[in-house]
């Protein structure tokens, strides 16, 4: 189980805002989050993520005390090792699709099958530019997964894949959600994008 | 501070710094027998403390441009800063890092007033083609001059077009 009690100042245009939650997430169950633009919900998935510090909190994943600003824990993102999505996707542009496996990755195996399941086999020596928005996003999904991670958190992963695609692809992803336990949180503004698919959800406001 | 400083100062300061009777100079003199006043690698070690800050410039400006989502994507991956930088971060500079050193290379060709202070202007030892044309200017011999002179047009001409074509077809990653 991953806990999370965390309290974060945003700048914002109006002045400054508070972003405060406390939730827990069960292992291997998926979330979706959901909130109005710049309510922190990016920050929050990199603040799990380690990308980020809040001003107070703690988060403890399987027992394990990830941050504690009481006491001054902060593990590294290296040593969280969770997957993230990005947004922007955030694709290496002097890397090849097979190569982005491969540096998350040594298990061949593993990014063979993985691109395979994002139908990404013909474009293995293609550079991001030469890919359209859906395949890099694709791409952003399957290297976070080359990690095998026990805690995924995707940000918007979804919103440049055609319908055909998207639901094929989160068929496949849920499978191997399944076999890994990934614990999975996912930022969604589509109201019923993951409709049937998620256990919990949570809404996002700062104050 | 090498930016800024006249050449001719800052090679005096260094004259001072690399003199056996002083400081880093005598140190180096007494422990390793190296003398860096008026020798070849210590003209090569002055060029590279005045031309430093022309090559660190544009590459900090060009990892600074890159989204910082690059090296924290690496980061989610289990990669250390290290790996990041040597993986993620410098091939996405290339082309910058290719013409700031090219640019520094032309620019440390033509230097005078350093290499003059610390090397001197020995034949065959610290002589370099910026001060032989000079030499030459000075003792009115004006066809040696104006042989090193397009000597050293050429070499930077050819190099400053090398790099703009590679640049243009080759190097460039898309987010420079």
């Amino acid at each position: 189980m991953i806990i999370v009690d965390i309290e974060k100042n945003l700048n914002v245009y109006s002045g400054l805002d508070v972003l405060k939650i406390s939730q827990h997430f069960e292992n291997g169950s998926i979330t979706k989050i959901q909130g109005p633009s710049g309510a922190g919900k990016t920050t929050f998935l990199k603040i799990i993520a380690g990308l980020i510090k809040p001003e107070k909190g703690t988060i403890v994943a399987g027992g394990i005390t990830w941050l504690n600003t009481e006491v001054k824990v902060n593990m590294s993102p290296q040593q969280r090792k969770v997957g993230f999505v990005f947004q922007n996707y955030a694709l290496f542009p002097n890397m090849t699709v097979q190569q982005h496996l491969r540096y998350a990755s040594n298990d061949e195996q593993w990014t063979d099958r993985l691109l395979q399941l994002g139908k990404l086999e013909a474009f293995a020596a293609q550079k991001p530019e030469y890919l359209s928005g859906g395949q890099q996003q694709r791409l952003a999904i399957l290297r976070a997964m080359a990690i095998k991670p026990k805690l995924l958190l995707m940000d918007e992963p979804f919103s440049a894949l055609d319908p055909d695609m998207k639901s094929s692809l989160i068929e496949n992803l849920q499978q191997l959600w399944k076999e890994l336990g990934t614990t999975v949180i996912i930022v969604s503004h589509n109201p019923h994008e993951l409709d049937g698919i998620f256990q919990q959800e949570l809404y996002i406001h700062s104050s | 501070m090498p930016l800024v400083l006249p050449p001719s100062v800052l090679g005096f300061y260094l004259l001072l710094a690399f003199s056996p009777q002083h400081g880093i100079g005598k140190w180096l003199h007494n422990a390793f027998d190296v003398q860096l006043v008026f020798s070849f690698p210590g003209l090569i070690l002055a060029s590279v403390i005045y031309s430093m800050p022309f090559m660190i410039g544009p590459i900090k400006s060009a990892l600074q441009q890159l989204p910082v989502s690059l090296a924290q994507a690496s980061y989610t991956l289990g990669k250390t800063e290290r790996q990041t930088f040597v993986h993620v971060l410098l091939p996405n500079i290339r082309a910058s890092l290719l013409t700031a050193a090219t640019l520094t290379f032309a620019h440390t060709l033509g230097e005078f007033g350093v290499v003059l202070m610390i090397g001197g202007n020995i034949p065959g030892v610290t002589r370099v083609a910026s001060i032989a044309v000079y030499d030459a200017v000075e003792n009115q011999d004006y066809s040696a001059a104006n042989g090193y002179s397009i000597i050293l047009f050429c070499i930077t001409f050819i190099t400053v077009i090398s790099v703009f074509v590679f640049n243009k077809y080759k190097a460039k990653s898309p987010l420079e």
